[in-house]
């Protein structure tokens, strides 16, 4: 499974904004009105990274599954 | 359930003249009984209104409902002039690829980096409305040079020119406060005044957000172009002062006629950002829905069947007094368990500037209550001049004494 990024929510400080589930509607969705990756571990798009890097609270952390690296927010 | 549009006569929309900051009381009578209605505007073609919380927040959040389908379609609107709309008229990944250029320079964690800046410049403000002295108008001394103050360092324009691109500013919000010439004019000034920063920033780099979006233009082309540099800058100077100027005013005007609310901060300043953000909740910021979401197929909203092709407005300041989520919606309360309302929108177009706007009112509203604990308002609350002909409810002025 190398290459695949691991996709994990903060729900403390998400605030629903739904900015993630708008930008990237294949890989979050808002389960009470706090966000959820659909999946943990996904195939690299940019659209789960422009996810996490638009979220005003960045609580969104996508990293590298194989390395542990932080692929976004950069 | 409905079988769609053709079967309901449309209502005339906004329902009358914007009322200080009081919500037309037809928008909880239709999240009762006609959650989804047929709205004609003064310009442009027959909208879906939505006025129950769940309903705005699908068509604000759902993939299915598209800003950029607005685009060459006579969109539904309270003004003759069917303005450029930039950001706002498009959808991800198109909306995505300019966002994140900016969503950076506005993180909660980047906004607390200014926290101590903007407290100096509310400190400064008070100091100056306190030797002026009492009575004075708190829209001129505090509310309208902070978050202006504010959003020109972070941007990078000079304050020293405020008085030119504030005038041009209202161009934004305006609907018929200004003829769609005057709009077409000072739109115009402002972009060119923006283009000449941008120059500036070519010929000597800066480390302000203007600087950073010119060299991400630099550095590759395809990221954004020149209209696009030149369109999003002017937006967030302009949406950055003109929002946070006119909500200051609405929230203190709220606190100073509910005083026991306004006590219960004093008592507990820890309550401010949960005041902050129930005053977000409370206030009606626009005077009307605005920026209808296109249906790109056959969606159902609650029980009603949404054409693709066809617009929906969604009624924000409804959405905010739904009692399916908000207990006891119609009062100021700061101590709601949750707070999840729409005040700063949803979805992909949720405002780049939230946690920003959260920030500067929540130091000025602390700060202001604590320099001033006697603060009244210094005219007859009738007296109060209102804005109109404006996409936002406002104060022309707050004479305040103390």
């Amino acid at each position: 499974m190398s290459g695949q990024w691991k996709v994990a929510v903060d729900r403390d400080r998400c605030i629903g904004s739904g900015l993630c589930a708008g930008t990237a509607p294949d890989h979050f969705e808002l389960v009470d009105k706090k966000s959820t990756p659909l999946r943990e571990l996904v195939d690299p798009a940019e659209a789960v990274s422009d996810a996490a890097d638009c979220c005003p609270v960045e609580a969104i952390l996508v990293t590298d599954a194989t390395t542990g690296d932080t692929v976004a927010p950069v | 359930m409905s079988t769609g549009s053709e079967i309901m006569a449309a209502r005339t929309y906004p329902f009358g003249d914007p009322d200080r900051l009081n919500l037309n009381p037809l928008y909880e009578q239709l999240r009762r009984s006609e959650p989804l209605t047929r709205v004609r505007l003064p310009y442009g073609e027959e909208a879906w209104l939505a006025t129950r919380y769940d309903d705005v927040r699908l068509i604000l959040g759902d993939a299915r409902f598209s800003r950029a389908a607005s685009v060459g379609r006579d969109e539904p609107r309270t003004h003759p002039h069917q303005g450029e709309s930039g950001m706002l008229a498009m959808d991800p990944p198109e909306h995505t690829r300019l966002r994140k250029l900016i969503a950076k320079a506005f993180t909660a964690r980047r906004v607390e980096t200014l926290r101590p800046r903007t407290q100096e410049i509310a400190d400064q403000l008070l100091d100056g409305m306190q030797a002026h002295g009492s009575p004075a108008d708190l829209v001129e001394h505090f509310a309208t040079p902070l978050p202006v103050t504010v959003i020109c360092e972070l941007l990078g324009v000079p304050f020293t020119d405020r008085d030119r691109f504030q005038l041009w500013s209202e161009a934004i919000i305006s609907t018929t406060s200004l003829t769609p010439q005057q709009i077409m004019e000072y739109l115009g000034n402002l972009h060119a005044y923006i283009a000449g920063l941008i120059a500036q920033r070519r010929a000597q780099e800066t480390d302000d957000l203007l600087g950073a979006m010119v060299k991400a233009r630099d550095e590759d082309e395809d990221r954004l172009t020149e209209a696009e540099l030149v369109q999003l800058s002017a937006g967030l100077l302009a949406a950055g002062h003109e929002t946070t100027v006119t909500q200051l005013p609405n929230f203190v005007y709220v606190l100073l006629t509910n005083p026991d609310q306004l006590a219960e901060l004093r008592a507990d300043p820890t309550l401010i950002p949960a005041a902050v953000d129930e005053l977000m909740r409370y206030v009606p910021l626009g005077t009307a829905a605005a920026f209808a979401r296109y249906a790109t197929e056959d969606v159902m909203v609650g029980d009603v069947l949404v054409r693709a092709g066809e617009p929906v407005l969604g009624a924000l300041a409804s959405a905010n007094r739904d009692d399916k989520v908000f207990e006891h919606p119609d009062e100021l309360d700061f101590h709601r368990e949750s707070n999840p309302h729409l005040g700063f929108g949803h979805g992909p177009h949720h405002c780049v500037g939230a946690q920003l706007a959260r920030m500067e009112l929540q130091v000025a509203l602390q700060t202001l209550i604590t320099r001033f604990p006697n603060l009244e308002l210094a005219v007859a609350e009738e007296e109060l001049p209102w804005k109109k002909g404006m996409l936002v409810r406002g104060l022309q002025e707050l004479p305040v004494r103390w």
